[in-house]
Order: structure tokens, then C-alpha cells, then sequence
């Protein structure tokens, strides 16, 4: 008999009491209707506390925040799908690489790469979660991971209270990475610090307009 | 049946209503003090009718005064949590048994117990091995006594409409204590701060609060034995708390754990003794229960 | 080490199994001041954080009744759901095995890893492959496994065992981890300071090159999802994304327990597990992947899902719900033995309250000194309320209690003290008659109990009760008789 089947046969013989479980109650909180303002506030807040840097612009501000965000950084990967001008403010001293299908940087060269930048697709304010799916403006997993500075755009429109609310606008076929601040650790006395392996800086635009 | 307008009532109570039914009329919190008399059955538990009968006689005084009848059913014994607690589940049967036997009678409204565990065992165990032991009858009749069985503060506080002991009972005890509240009454019962709120309204009373108060005090019935060493440095805490609390007696609803907790404190020569609520709440200006 | 009972599916092996009774590890464990006093601090922060974080939220009691029924479901449906992850993973490009037991997963892994040549890989954390002793296995195979984790990384640097399972080093403190770095990493700043996060920096820096350059990777789950074929790993540190992001092969070893049955359950889970383990609001990182997605992560995508005991503990009735859990530690973390005895004491993989029950139910209570564990507890019950999903532990305890003195029962012939003690308890409690007759003994007890009235010293097994409590005097009469005297004759 293969393993399958045993381990299948084991269930069906440990389930012989035919037990019934009752239906699942879902009453928990799954729509909000908190405002725009508060939305920003409980975001900004939840961010903050994370040890995460916030700032929250307009659109037309983004060239010039991503620019002072990458001051000291001699280069800068973002995906195919982004929006190019939001790095026109960005000088000459920081090199631009693109990652995109059919070209994509090394291992090594991402980890030779100051910082990200890429879009998101939603963010729960109330537990400060910024969800990356994949979509053309936020590439591939590897690139959001090896740099040590991310610089992440969130669209204001794309925030919701409730993880709840955040599930019906994600694409689950591609791979997702939920962020909630810059990698930390609990591991040394049940005391949370941050800076291990996934970037160390994280900066979040909260972008208005877009 | 009384025990459903009882059961009623109660959820009123719990649900914040301000009157209730009970045997087809409708009551304000004033008229049942006033006019209704209960017939409450103690459930004395085993040591407390062994070691503490002054306990025992506390609470037949407290519920006396308000004007309530207590009988006491000679074929009770213990609720078994011990047999059951140590895996003993065929030898805990007829203690179960004997237990439902005693108390599944029309003879009374509500039952009462001093003791957190004993009530929450009558409420969860003793469904919980009927059914374990394959007795669907047993079972049926388990949840019926269980429903109508109280812990003390319980039935003083959601059934008797009890706020204030000084006013409402005559409490008075003119010392600092502290409390301990067991784990079966705190989790299992979901008592709250029913037992803290009536101490704290006895008269000239002091109430020091105890750090880490919801800490087991290490006591867990035959892990005492069985597991001696770790329960020993759980109780070597809850004294550390007490003692730090300057108070000169540690008050709780469990007579187990005050056993537990007493003898310790005992052991070790310091000052504090335990006292069960039911004897703070019983002592008057008259007849002060001394320490 | 396993016993196969007829009808009863077999147990689990590897490191599910006390090697001496709890007691006498506990009595060890109690000596060592310094785990104690880090013990007490962790465990004290967390439970400030977790109370903290789950205030928050008006809907915890609503969201736990969600996931405990989403549980119960899921295993009332096992069969089914397994199945339909299975479609779905492979349909997506990954390939299903499946194991029966801890060897033969690890005969999986370890043909996976050869296949693709390398000789090392880097691992998630993950408590099924601490439980099936993979890492060993792989090493007798001639693979070096390299733990990424922080507190992993101290256990293995240390040459220690875990004693936690979200935070496996938590019997260590600072300056005990700064001087692991100090001794065991290859290359290391000598001036280290025991600050955390000048700790997290060493391991940073002493596992990225293997994170770049590692080909195979293994993780765990934290779930997968039948409807999807999703699988997610959630973590703090970033070395979850790097093993399930760069390497080109991934393989992830999962009990059967974990799946779940559509992708929106996650919603409940990723409310409870984060506020439940490390108190916080989420954790820093969580990633999911269905499949193999192209140009995206590893291209060569394997899980085994294992079974190791789960059947048998599935079939116990009263006890199956502990498959119910979500490895969040809160039990543990708010258990008053755990807090003393640390997570050493309990032998298994699996420590504290949910370890108490998880690793008899797995391996069968008869197994081992894995029949003293049930007893581990006072029944405070401090864990089913801290519990996400609601299982009640205290009341799987007492059962397996039951079917330990039940196994015992036959196996020694002449009883035992406590058996003597229950059996005669039976008959005193059985009848208010008999404990009245016994009651009458009651005056000399306290003749016994002396001048002091308390009594110092008890023969036998309740020679463990005197070690440190006195007993009061008993009085006079009972509550029974001063009744039948004062209320009855009146
Ligand atoms: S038993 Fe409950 S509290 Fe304990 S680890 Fe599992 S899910 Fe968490």
C-alpha cells in the first residue's frame, strides 16, 4: 500500500466515531467603516510602532520623497512594472536597475544594491500589514528581500481597516509577502528588536492621489 | 420546573435586566430579597464538611440571615474531582454518582457550595465523564444538577442580588487581608471579581491587593503529591505575594487552596493565615470571627 | 520504541518521547536558578504583550469560536481536504509525498536533497522537522543542515537542545547568547556586547553568504490551504523569506493536521497567531506561495506531508482536538510548571501544556515515561483560556490521566498506593453514609495533630504533601453531625 493511501486509510479508520462538527461562526468584525483620516492615523501609528519610517504625501511629492530616501544610497532596483517618474527625482550618483522578465539581476547584484523601491497592493491599518502580491509593480519576491533598504509606496486608496477586508483584493496564485515593518526578532528574551535578515530600513510613503 | 424560571432569572441577571420571573411572577431585585424565600441545598463539599465545618456553618448563617431556607442533603459526599483529577475514572463513578443521586431531587431551588472547583466539577466534570464512561442518562442528569448549583458568591451575587455585605449580610471583619482567587472559580466558573467585590464591602475591612493574584497557588489536588517539587515552588510564590501584602490573613473561595496555601504558610512560621470567604462574610460586629 | 496496538493506527517516533518521569526532570530543572530566572522574565514580558495585544481587539472571543470551529471542521474532513490540497499544490507545479513516520520522512528529504547534489541546506524553523530529527538524520547522510533562525541558530551554535517552540533559546539569556557567538561563530566582532540587537547584527552577518548561495532549502508550514494549494510560513527575521525565496529548491516538511480548508480562513488564523505568540499586533514577515510560480522563487517545489502519530491522536475522541493547534506557544508561555521547569523537562519536541497532551496522544500514552506528562499540571486551566483555538487542555489532561492509570491497571499486579488510596476513597465518597462513619474518626486525628494542632510528617505518598505544608488539626466534629446535632434534633 503507498503512504498515501495508508495515511488515508489511517484517517478514515481514526474518524470511525463519524464525528459532526458543527458550522463555523464567523462573527467577527469583517467590514469597517472607519474614515479616510483615522485609516492614515491607525496605519501611521501601527508603522511607527513597528520602528518603520512614515511619511504621508501627495503624488505629485513622491520624485522628491523617494529622492531624500535614497540620499545615501549609490543604487536602487525596482521592478518593470513601476513607475518610472517616481524616480526622477533620484541624481546620477544613484544607479538604476531594473528588474524585469527576461532580465533579471543576480543574487549578487541584488545584494550589491542599496535599496527597493516598489509599490503594494493593500494594507490592514489596523495590524500595520503592507501586502506585496506580486503584481508587475512589485516584482519579484527577491528583489523587496535581498536589498537592505525598502522604500514602499502605499497608495492611500489601498488601505483598509480589517485583514478581513484586505483578502478579497489579493491574487493568491502568485506568491505574497506580508509586511509588517522591517525584519525584527523576539528570539533574545522575548524582546522584540529590529534589523536581522530581510531589510533593515524600511520606509513607507503613504501616497495620496493615487 | 422551578429550576427553569430559575434559570431564567439568572439570565436576566447576567444580561443586566432589572427584574425577573420566577415562578410565574415577575420580581424586582427589592421584592425577591423581600418576599421570596429559597430553599437552598448545601453541597458542603467533602473537606469542608471533614475539615472546615465552621465553613460550612458560615454559609448556612450568611444565606439564613436572608431569610432563606438550607437543607442539607445527608447522602451528599464529595463531587470527585479528586478520583477524577488522578485518572481514577471508574472509582470516581459512584462518587459521581452518589452526587447526582443526592442532589437531582425536587426538593430545593438552586444548590450552593463554598468551593470554586468543586462547582465548576459538578458543572464540567461530572458531564464530561458520563460521557466518557458511554452514560448518556448519567449525563442528561449531570447537566440538570449542574445547572442549578452555585458557588457561594455566585448565588449571592447574581441570584440574591448582593452588592454590598456590610449592608446587605452584616458583614464585619476589622482586618487587612488579601485575596487569592482559585483558578476553577477565576477560569473555569468565570467568576470575576464577584468574590473580591464582596469582600471589599464587608465592614472595616482592608483589602491589600495581592501581585500576580490569578497565579495558581500550586495546590491541583494530587499534583501536590504526584508532582511535589514543582507545586512546592509555585506555592513558595504565592506565599512570597502574600507575605508582601502586610495583611494578616489571605481570604479565597476554595477551601483546598487555603488548605494548600495555610499550610505553608504554617510551615514556614509566617504570619499570614488563610480564611475562606464564606467565614469573613459570616462574621458581624456581634460575633467577630477572630484570626 | 513504538507498540502497535490492532485497530489502533501506529504511533508517532523521533523526538516525541520523555525519557525519565517529569517529576524527576522537573526536580533536576527546579535546581537551576539561572534558567529559572530567565524563564520567568520572557515568560512575564510576553504575557504583558500578549494581554495587551488581545485587548484590542472587541472581537477575539468571536474570532477564536472561528478558528476552533474552522479546526473542528477541517478534521471532521480531513481525508477530503488533504486531498484537495493535493490536486491543487501539484496542479500548480509542486509535488506531493507523503509519510508515514518520522524515518521515512526523513528518507524523503534526505533522496530530495541528493537529487539535486548539494551537500548543505538552510532550514526555517519548523517543529516537525525538530520533531522527526532531521537534522540528525541529514548529518548521518553526510548533509550539514544550517538552522537560520535566531534562537535555532543558539540551540544548534550551543550544541543545546530546544526548549520552546516559537522561541526555542529562551532558556538562555543575553549574556549567555553573546558568549555562544563568541565561541562557536567561525568568524565574530570579539568585542561583541550581550545588546539584542547587537546579536541579531552577529547573525546576520554570520548566515547571509549562506543564504545567497544556498541551493536547497527546508522549511515548515504554518498552513496550507486545500482550495488554493497555498502554503504560508510566517516569521519575524527575514530568514524565512530568504530560504523560501532564493534557494532553487524548496522542501517543506508539514503534519496533515495543518491544512485548511479555504484561503479566507487565514483571516481568523493571521488575527490569532501573531497576537498569540509573540504578542504582537502582526509579525514582521509572512509569505505565501502556491506552488511553483515562474521566475518567482524556487523553481523545484516538494512538500511531505506527515503523519508521525497525527491518526492516532485523530482517533482519540476526547483527545483530538490538541491536533487543533496552531503552535502559537501562549499555553506554554502562560503556564506556571512551564515558567519553572522550563521546556527541557518535557522530553518531546512539543513542551508545556499542549506538549503534556500532544506527545502521549501522538506516540500513545503507554510509550516511554511519556505516561507521567498528563500530570504535569495543576489544572489551573490558565492555557485553555490563553489557547487562540480553544483547546481545552485541562480537560484532555484529566482523560489522559485516565488512560494511563487504565494501561497501568493491567500491567502491575499488585496495586498501587495510589491505587489503594482511589479505591478506598471510592467507597468513604461513594455514600455520605460512609463518610459519615469515617468522619467519626475525626477526634483522633486531632489528637494525633498534638499540642501545636497541626500535623508535620505523613507516611507514604502523602509524605510529599508534609514536605512543605502542614496540616491542620481536624476538628472535633464534622459539618454532617454538628448538623444531625444542632439543625435536625431542634
Ligand atoms: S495549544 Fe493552543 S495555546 Fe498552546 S501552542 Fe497550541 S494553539 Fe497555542
Amino acid at each position: 500500500m503507498s503512504a498515501k493511501d495508508e495515511i488515508l486509510g489511517r484517517i478514515r479508520s481514526a474518524l470511525a466515531d463519524a464525528p459532526v462538527a458543527q458550522e463555523v461562526p464567523r462573527e467577527y468584525r469583517k467590514t469597517s467603516d472607519m474614515g479616510e483620516a483615522e485609516l492614515i492615523d491607525l496605519l501611521v501609528d501601527r508603522l511607527v510602532d513597528y520602528k518603520a519610517g512614515v511619511d504621508v504625501i501627495d503624488a505629485a511629492q513622491i520624485p522628491e520623497y523617494v529622492a531624500a530616501k535614497l540620499a545615501g544610497a549609490s543604487s536602487v532596483v525596482y521592478p518593470h512594472g513601476l513607475d518610472t517618474g517616481w524616480l526622477s527625482g533620484l541624481g546620477e550618483k544613484v544607479e538604476q536597475r531594473i528588474d524585469a522578465p527576461g532580465a533579471r539581476l543576480s543574487i549578487a547584484e541584488l545584494d550589491e544594491t542599496s535599496a527597493v523601491v516598489t509599490s503594494s497592493a493593500v494594507s490592514v491599518a489596523e495590524s500595520g500589514t503592507i501586502i506585496l502580491d506580486g503584481e508587475p509593480n512589485q516584482g519579484r519576491r527577491a528583489i523587496s528581500l535581498v536589498p537592505d533598504h525598502h522604500v514602499c509606496i502605499v497608495p492611500i486608496s489601498s488601505i483598509v481597516r480589517l485583514l478581513p477586508e484586505a483578502m478579497p483584493r489579493l491574487a493568491i496564485t502568485r506568491p505574497q509577502t506580508w509586511i509588517s515593518g522591517p525584519s525584527a526578532t523576539s528570539d533574545i528574551e522575548l524582546e522584540r528588536v529590529e534589523g536581522v535578515h530581510g531589510p533593515r530600513t524600511l520606509d513607507v510613503l503613504m501616497v495620496r492621489g493615487l | 420546573m422551578w429550576s427553569d424560571h430559575l434559570e431564567y432569572k439568572v439570565r436576566a441577571i447576567t444580561t443586566s435586566l432589572d427584574y425577573y420571573e420566577v415562578r410565574g411572577i415577575v420580581w424586582s431585585d427589592h421584592t425577591l430579597k423581600e418576599s421570596f424565600i429559597m430553599r437552598i441545598a448545601l453541597f458542603a463539599t467533602c473537606i469542608v464538611d471533614a475539615m472546615y465545618p465552621e465553613t460550612a456553618k458560615s454559609t448556612v448563617k450568611i444565606l439564613e440571615r436572608l431569610g432563606h431556607e438550607v437543607i442539607f442533603p445527608k447522602a451528599q459526599a464529595c463531587c470527585g474531582q479528586m478520583h477524577m483529577n488522578s485518572g481514577y475514572m471508574p472509582e470516581a463513578l459512584p462518587v459521581v454518582e452518589n452526587h447526582i443521586n443526592a442532589f437531582d431531587t425536587e426538593d430545593y431551588d438552586v444548590a450552593v457550595a463554598p468551593s470554586g472547583s468543586c462547582v465548576a466539577s459538578v458543572k464540567h466534570q461530572h458531564p464530561f465523564l458520563a460521557e466518557r464512561l458511554g452514560k448518556p442518562e448519567l449525563k442528561e442528569r449531570a447537566v440538570a444538577v449542574g445547572k442549578r448549583t452555585y458557588e457561594l458568591s455566585q448565588l449571592l451575587v447574581d441570584v440574591l442580588g448582593i452588592t454590598n455585605a456590610a449592608e446587605q449580610l452584616g458583614s464585619y471583619f476589622p482586618q487587612t487581608i488579601t485575596y487569592h482567587p482559585s483558578c476553577h472559580g477565576m477560569r473555569s466558573l468565570k467568576l470575576g471579581d464577584r468574590q473580591l467585590d464582596l469582600l471589599k464591602t464587608v465592614g472595616g475591612i482592608t483589602v491589600n491587593e495581592l501581585p500576580e493574584a490569578d497565579q495558581c497557588c500550586g495546590f491541583g489536588g494530587t499534583f501536590s503529591i504526584k508532582n511535589s517539587d514543582v507545586s512546592t515552588a509555585m506555592l513558595e510564590d504565592k506565599m512570597k505575594n502574600i507575605c508582601s501584602t502586610g495583611a494578616s490573613a489571605c481570604a479565597g473561595g476554595d477551601a483546598s487552596c487555603l488548605m494548600h496555601i495555610g499550610g505553608g504558610l504554617s510551615r514556614t512560621g509566617a504570619k499570614p493565615r488563610t480564611l475562606h470567604l464564606a467565614d469573613i462574610l459570616a462574621s458581624t460586629m456581634e460575633e467577630t470571627v477572630s484570626l | 520504541m513504538t507498540q502497535v496496538f490492532l485497530g489502533m493506527p501506529a504511533g508517532g517516533q523521533g523526538n516525541l518521547f520523555e525519557t525519565e518521569p517529569f517529576p524527576k526532570a522537573a526536580h533536576r530543572e527546579l535546581g537551576n536558578t539561572q534558567m529559572r530566572k530567565n524563564l520567568r522574565h520572557a515568560t512575564h514580558t510576553i504575557r504583558d504583550k500578549r494581554l495587551n495585544v488581545v485587548g484590542e481587539l472587541p472581537d477575539w472571543e468571536e474570532l477564536r469560536d472561528a478558528g476552533s470551529a474552522i479546526k473542528n471542521l477541517t478534521m471532521a474532513n480531513l481525508e477530503e481536504r488533504l486531498e484537495e490540497f493535493e490536486k491543487n499544490f501539484t496542479a500548480r507545479g509542486g509535488i506531493v509525498h507523503w509519510a508515514r513516520d518520522a524515518d521515512e520522512a526523513n528518507k524523503i528529504v534526505t533522496e530530495l536533497v541528493k537529487a539535486t547534489g548539494s551537500k548543505e541546506v538552510v532550514k526555517v524553523k519548523s517543529m516537525a522537522t525538530q520533531e522527526i530529527g532531521l537534522n540528525e538524520h541529514l548529518e548521518t547522510e553526510g548533509i550539514e543542515a544550517f538552522e537560520t533562525d535566531l534562537a535555532e541558530l543558539i540551540v544548534q551554535l550551543g550544541n543545546d537542545k530546544p526548549s520552546h517552540i516559537l522561541v526555542p533559546a529562551i532558556h538562555k539569556n543575553r549574556t549567555e547568547v553573546r558568549d555562544i557567538f563568541l565561541k562557536e561563530m567561525p568568524v565574530v566582532d570579539p568585542n561583541l556586547t550581550d545588546e539584542p540587537a547587537k546579536l541579531a547584527e552577529a547573525a546576520r552577518k554570520h548566515l547571509r553568504k549562506k543564504f545567497l548561495s544556498a541551493k536547497v532549502a527546508i522549511s515548515g508550514a504554518n498552513f496550507a490551504l486545500a482550495d488554493t494549494g497555498t502554503l504560508g510560513v510566517v516569521e519575524s527575521e527575514g530568514n524565512g523569506r530568504m530560504c523560501l525565496t532564493l534557494p532553487e529548491t524548496l522542501i517543506t516538511v508539514m503534519g496533515i493536521e495543518k491544512v485548511l480548508p479555504h484561503w479566507e480562513d487565514i483571516e481568523v488564523f493571521m488575527q490569532l497567531l501573531p497576537r498569540s505568540s509573540t504578542g504582537e499586533r502582526m509579525n514582521p514577515y509572512t509569505s505565501l506561495w502556491t506552488g511553483v510560480s515562474e521566475d518567482d522563487g524556487p523553481q523545484n517545489v516538494h512538500i511531505v506531508l506527515l503523519d508521525n502519530g497525527r491518526t492516532r491522536a485523530l482517533a482519540d475522541r476526547f483527545g483530538r482536538t490538541a491536533l487543533n493547534c496552531i503552535r502559537c506557544s501562549a499555553c506554554m508561555n502562560v503556564c506556571p510548571v512551564y515558567e519553572r521547569t522550563g521546556g527541557h523537562a518535557y522530553g518531546s519536541t512539543y513542551p508545556g501544556p499542549i506538549g503534556a497532551i500532544l506527545s502521549p496522544l501522538l506516540t500513545g500514552i503507554e510509550v516511554e515515561e511519556n505516561g507521567s506528562l498528563p500530570y504535569a499540571s495543576s489544572l489551573c486551566g490558565a492555557c485553555y483560556d490563553a489557547c487562540p483555538v480553544k483547546i481545552n487542555i485541562p480537560e484532555i489532561l484529566v482523560h489522559l490521566r485516565g488512560e494511563d492509570v487504565d494501561a497501568n491497571r493491567d500491567k502491575h499486579k499488585l496495586p498501587t498506593q495510589m491505587d489503594l488510596l482511589m479505591k478506598g476513597g471510592s467507597w468513604a465518597l461513594g455514600k455520605g453514609k460512609n463518610l459519615g462513619l469515617l468522619e467519626k474518626a475525626l477526634p483522633l486525628g486531632r489528637l494525633m495533630s498534638g499540642k501545636e494542632k497541626k500535623i508535620k510528617k505523613l507516611p507514604g505518598i502523602a509524605a510529599g504533601w508534609t514536605a512543605s505544608r502542614d496540616i491542620p488539626a481536624p476538628p472535633n466534629k464534622s459539618f454532617r453531625d454538628w448538623w444531625s446535632d444542632e439543625k435536625e434534633s431542634k
